[in-house]
């Protein structure tokens, strides 16, 4: 892997992704390239069917392109094999997914201690680290409660605690506030800026709320598979 | 990881439950129906057993089993006597007989006769009284399940007058027996008596037992005895496996158990398929997310072979800890007296229920590695 401060944490070149619809391929993505900077809240907008999920699927290594290639942090991940890739995931990347997909019959805890323990550390210290971030997302009150014993945004939180406990280089974020109303909406951005942005930490929020844009650092906006939008701010029009 | 694959399982009581009780069901049917078909075979060969003194057992040519034999002429005896390497021979009177209880009922019973001076042919141990009652005129041993069967108010039978064929009988011991395979009543007594309840035919001869002498390796004491008499031998093992066999080929059993333990495989495949398949439904989103987060496959394999293996340990276990609660508490019921499980049915269940599970596991497992982790973001 490459030294990090002179490159930039996702390069993509050509990434064009096809989906086979009976026997005819539809092509999701036209030959992508950008580049993801370090230290910087990027959203990735577009209408639905516009590509984004695809793109930022095939940004941290859980779907394969049809042509192009991904390099994150100076590593071509598609060249890996499978299981170095999952292992590149797992080392490098923090996913928070939208529906937060914890597990709901461990606590909050060992829930935020998954990608820890995956990588095959003890589970007691696993555990500690994980309230250590649950603690810097004032949740540690909560560590001991099951998923279904939280309210929404502390589920959401322990999400993030999970997305973060093992340092990734990469952080991915999908449609966060999604189910929230505009002031929880603002105040999770404002979390997620303070915990998951770092100046060597790439993040990267999916989303299409439009209520939440001017918290950006840089926008890319997706249309039909194409970018047709890349600037800190969205454009009048919009 | 395999700490998270199991507090998810248990983490879902209603599936767990459901899963365990699925395997303990088959485990507890197949057990006990093995069991019970096992235990009902080696029935067929409950009066060898009943003998285990005799090394050997001769008959004429054409007889089967205990209850299926052709007599002899008394002659047999001394033509088997005359074998080299024959310890002693005794004979053996096996016959059907109808009998008038003291109540007017009557009652189909087996008549053994026992050699009068050695009484080899009794069953090894007396439930209650003596062998030597046998030297008494008109005596008859009864076997304990046959006293159950006989007089069913529970009155002791000792001292009972019975008319057989006809004859004066009069009960003065309990033989511990095992029971034959239709829990017939028997009664025990002198070959000489036995000749005198069973109506005559001239030849009343049904076996010849025999005991090796020292050092005689019994299969050959076989051939040489089949060869110089012209009579059918058979070693104690052999007869016995004929009696099992004669069942095996003649009823209905086999298929009808068969038929059963296989229920028994497709119940728990039903239901812990569908429970398993059920449980990772509800989880596939969790899976997907491990996926994503950078589990390999090879981890989730062995969540899912985790998760499996504590469902089957703790479902076998109660399915067999089952089996032996139905066992012990019929114990006492003649029906069941000596009832045992071998130790290869434990195996046999075990096998079925690592083929259920590795069925069933296999078919949910599939889902979880189809499933691309990419789906967590749609």
């Amino acid at each position: 892997m490459s030294d990090t401060s002179t490159q930039p944490a996702i390069r993509t070149r050509g990434v064009t992704r096809d989906f086979m619809a009976g026997s005819q391929a539809i092509t999701v993505l036209h030959g992508i390239d950008v580049e993801i900077r370090a230290g910087e809240l990027t959203y990735l907008v577009g209408e639905s069917g516009s590509g984004k999920t695809t793109l930022i699927s095939i940004m941290c290594g859980i779907l394969y392109p049809t042509l192009g290639e991904v390099e994150v942090f100076g590593t071509d991940i598609y060249r890996l094999s499978d299981a170095e890739l999952v292992a590149f995931r797992l080392r490098n990347i923090g996913f928070i997914f939208q529906q937060y997909n914890l597990i709901p019959s461990i606590d909050a805890a060992s829930n935020a201690a998954v990608p820890l323990i995956a990588q095959g550390v003890a589970r007691a210290e696993a555990r500690a680290r994980a309230v250590e971030m649950l603690a810097a997302l004032n949740i540690a009150d909560q560590a001991d409660k099951l998923p279904s014993q939280l309210s929404g945004g502390q589920q959401q939180r322990v999400a993030i605690a999970r997305a973060l406990v093992h340092r990734p280089r990469l952080v991915v974020c999908d449609e966060p506030t999604a189910a929230l109303d505009a002031r929880s909406g603002r105040r999770v951005m404002d979390l997620l800026r303070e915990v998951a942005v770092a100046p060597d930490r790439a993040c990267i929020i999916v989303t299409h709320d439009n209520r939440i844009f001017d918290l950006a650092d840089r926008i890319l906006r997706l249309e039909d598979g194409y970018i047709t939008h890349d600037g800190a701010h969205m454009p009048e029009d919009h | 990881m395999i700490w998270i694959a199991i507090r998810m399982l248990t983490g879902d009581a209603q599936k767990f439950y459901g899963l365990v009780f699925g395997i303990a069901f088959s485990t507890l049917l197949i057990t006990q129906q093995l069991t019970i078909f096992v235990n009902l075979l080696e029935r067929g060969a409950s009066a060898v057993f009943n003998v285990p003194s005799a090394d050997i057992w001769v008959m004429d040519r054409v007889s089967r089993t205990t209850d299926v034999a052709y007599p002899m002429p008394s002659t047999a005896l001394d033509k088997v006597r005359s074998v080299p390497g024959v310890e002693w021979a005794a004979p053996h009177l096996r016959a059907t007989a109808s009998v008038r209880t003291g109540d007017g009922d009557l009652e189909g019973v087996a008549i053994v006769g026992v050699d009068d001076a050695t009484l080899i042919g009794l069953p090894r141990r007396m439930a209650e009284g003596s062998i030597d009652v046998l030297s008494r005129p008109d005596t008859v041993i009864i076997d304990d399940v046959g006293t159950t069967n006989m007089f069913e108010d529970g009155r002791s039978p000792i001292g009972e007058r019975l008319e057989l064929n006809d004859q004066r009988a009069v009960i003065r011991g309990i033989a511990d027996a095992v029971p034959s395979f239709t829990s017939q009543v028997t009664l025990y007594t002198k070959y000489s008596q036995a000749l005198r309840y069973v109506p005559g035919t001239r030849n009343r001869l049904s076996f010849v037992l025999v005991g090796a002498a020292p050092g005689v390796d019994h299969q050959q004491l076989v051939a040489r005895i089949e060869a110089e008499t012209g009579l059918r031998a058979r070693t104690r093992d052999q007869f016995a496996q004929d009696g099992i066999d004669f069942i095996v080929e003649n009823t209905g059993i086999p298929l009808n158990f068969g038929i059963t333990v296989a229920l028994g495989f497709v119940v728990g495949v039903a239901i812990v398929g569908l429970t398993f398949s059920l449980f990772i439904r509800d989880n596939i989103k969790q899976f997907g997310a491990l996926k994503a987060i950078g589990v390999a496959n090879g981890t989730i394999r062995r969540m899912v072979a985790a998760q499996a293996a504590l469902v089957g340990l703790i479902g076998y276990g109660l399915g067999v800890l089952g089996t032996i609660a139905f066992i012990w508490s019929f114990s006492a019921v003649p029906t069941f007296k000596g009832f045992y499980i071998p130790w290869q049915i434990p195996l046999i269940s075990l096998a079925a229920v690592v083929l259920i599970l590795a069925l069933t596991g296999w078919i949910a497992l599939r889902r979880v590695l189809k499933t691309e982790p990419a789906a967590v973001f749609r």
